[in-house]
């Protein structure tokens, strides 16, 4: 009889936490009345996310395992985890004035957040094939409801319906997946595979690799890289744009990282048979974001191709990760991929907090051309865009030239000249597409400005993120070393 | 007589795998057919585990069965939930009419 203690609960303390608190939140607002139960829900939520960031802070001490192996805390998960919570609450401060004026201001919206950052904590700290798949799928049926939230509009249900359809495609093949891994090798859980596979000298059977090639077609739609790419545009367009603001960072930053886990660990000695394919994957999204965002008239779409892209170039340091040889210049890989995963979520959430202040007469605005003459109306707005537009291009010193030059210095000292050769062109021919806006506020004639004023929330999300992104350069120490911690956690040596 | 083994198991899931796949992608018709299609590759990948796990002699692959089986159940209702809003809204669910945005 295997041993059936009683688990060591404390390493699982904050996604128990944000378990009971949603399910607490529930109840607050189904027993008090609407607008107060909207309002508690709303504040308490982000209240809660933040007591989550903290007990990740708290629980983080190595490497610890829980729960028969199956759910694991090591300073990689830590550090995944906070970048999702914090997306999390910063998408939760975001939406108020949007839901409001939609009259979609609901409880539930926030209680669903809630339950997609427990799936995201829970997919990242899985060390097991069955706890990845529940997390994975609870993030993911939460995200389904909240794409189609606004229950009035054709466009927020058809991107829910053609999310929903597309995430269960690649649940599909993920578990496919999962079950050729299971049976050739007999096992579920990421220890005993990775040492299987680093044990065996004939290499791994066929039916896994078959196996890994699916799980990675799984993973490669939830991050929407190319050739999966094809529900973002959509997807975007269609959900409310707090939605799509929380789309484009929190699901993609936490999938990174179960991406990251699940090829470094348990497949981290067939990565011959895998580099290749994330080779190919991430020029096929940098080339497919730089140029299917020229033509894109409306910006929640251009986003999502910029995000396309976007994820192109982080998996450029999954790429160099499989290249076996040399440790440090895998580790490199990682910590470059993390760096720029924790800058692109800051741009992301500055840019869709940008989005949502294009209000004209109380209506949302999606046009490009709606930003015309903003810097004008209104100069400051229009000067924290044009930050966040620079740094997505990546002209020094912002931010987010300093992501990229780290995943591509770390692709040439892996000797991957084509990746970075391949990465800096499409950067450039990208750089078109966020000039353009700039272009637009700054030298297109003004037509009627924005709804002013803004509120204390999204003034102070802006201000932050600005900050952020101009001042990295000078003060990268805690970003850095929190990145080098966590991919020394995942690599051995 | 024909003796049925595990590789019998495996084509028969890898069969109806393919055909809920091709029934997302070429079906033209209707939502429902969709859903279907997806309750038809959850089920493939149930017989699989199943199937594994006795060859194996090992339980892990059917509480795995077991917890696909209750994922699978809240999946349904949450995209037959979708599809309800979506048919209020656009007074059909027929698949060529799901295309309001492009581009």
């Amino acid at each position: 009889m295997p041993e059936t203690a009683f688990p060591n609960l404390i390493p699982a303390l904050p996604e128990i936490f944000l378990a009971v608190a949603a399910m607490l939140l529930l109840m607050i607002g189904v027993f008090s009345r609407e607008e107060l139960a909207a309002r508690t829900a709303g504040y308490g939520s982000v209240i809660v996310l933040i007591v989550a960031i903290v007990f990740v802070g708290l629980v983080a001490e190595g490497r610890v395992l829980t729960f028969g192996g199956a759910f694991v805390t090591d300073p990689f998960a830590v550090f995944v985890k906070v970048m999702t919570l914090i997306a999390a609450a910063a998408a939760i401060l975001m939406s108020r004035s949007y839901l409001e004026d939609h009259k979609i201001n609901r409880f539930e919206f926030p209680v669903l957040v809630l339950l997609a950052a427990l799936g995201m904590l829970m997919m990242v700290s899985a060390n097991d094939l069955i706890a990845l798949y529940l997390g994975l799928e609870l993030q993911s049926l939460a995200l389904y409801v909240i794409a189609s939230f606004q229950r009035d509009s054709t466009r927020s249900a058809e991107a829910g319906l053609k999310y929903f359809v597309l995430g269960a495609v690649a649940s599909g093949l993920l578990l496919y997946g999962m079950t050729l891994v299971y049976g050739f090798s007999g096992t579920t859980n990421f220890d005993v595979l990775e040492k299987l596979f680093a044990d065996s000298n004939a290499g791994a059977p066929v039916g896994v690799i078959v196996g890994v090639v699916f799980i990675i077609a799984g993973l490669a739609f939830k991050i929407s890289a190319v050739p999966f790419h094809m529900w973002t545009p959509d997807v975007y367009e269609g959900a409310p744009t707090p939605v799509t603001a929380l789309l484009a960072v929190a699901p993609k930053i936490a999938a990174m990282g179960l991406f990251i886990r699940v090829m470094t660990g348990p497949f981290g000695d067939l990565s011959g048979q895998w580099q290749q394919i994330i080779i190919f994957i991430s020029i096929a999204s940098m080339v497919l974001g730089a140029f299917a965002a020229i033509n894109q008239k409306n910006i929640k779409r251009l986003m999502a191709y910029s995000s396309i892209g976007h994820m192109g170039y982080a998996l450029i340091g999954l790429a160099v990760a499989g290249q076996t040889g040399s440790p440090a210049v895998q580790s490199d890989g990682l910590h470059g991929m993390l760096v720029y995963l924790a800058i692109y979520m800051v741009m992301n959430l500055g840019t869709f907090a940008c989005i949502l202040l294009m209000k004209k007469d109380g209506r949302m605005m999606e046009d490009i051309n709606d930003l015309a003459g903003l810097s004008k109306t209104n100069p400051a707005l229009a000067a924290v865009l044009t930050i966040f537009m620079f740094s997505m291009a990546g002209i020094p010193p912002l931010a987010g030239f300093l992501g990229k030059l780290y995943v591509f210095q770390s692709a040439i000292q892996a000797e991957l000249f084509g990746l970075a050769i391949i990465g800096v062109l499409a950067s450039v021919v990208g750089a078109f597409y966020y000039l353009r806006i700039v272009k637009v506020m700054y030298f297109d004639q003004p037509e009627d400005g924005l709804d002013g004023p803004i509120s204390f929330e999204m003034k102070s999300i802006l201000g932050v993120m600005g900050v952020v992104i101009l001042l990295f350069i000078f003060l990268p120490g805690p970003l850095l070393s929190g990145a080098e911690a966590a991919s020394a956690a995942l690599l051995p040596g | 007589m024909l003796e049925i083994g595990l590789a019998h198991y495996l084509t028969l899931a890898a069969i109806l795998f393919t055909l809920g796949v091709f029934g997302i992608f070429l079906n033209r018709k209707n939502v429902i057919i969709i859903l279907m299609s997806i309750e038809l590759i959850l089920l493939a990948i149930n017989i699989n585990l199943v199937s594994f796990s006795s060859h194996l002699g090992d339980l892990v692959g059917q509480v795995f069965a077991l917890l696909v089986l209750t994922v699978a159940a809240g999946e349904a209702a949450i995209g037959l939930a979708i599809l309800v809003v979506y048919f209020r809204n656009r007074g059909s669910i027929a698949v060529e009419d799901i295309r309001m945005m492009k581009g």
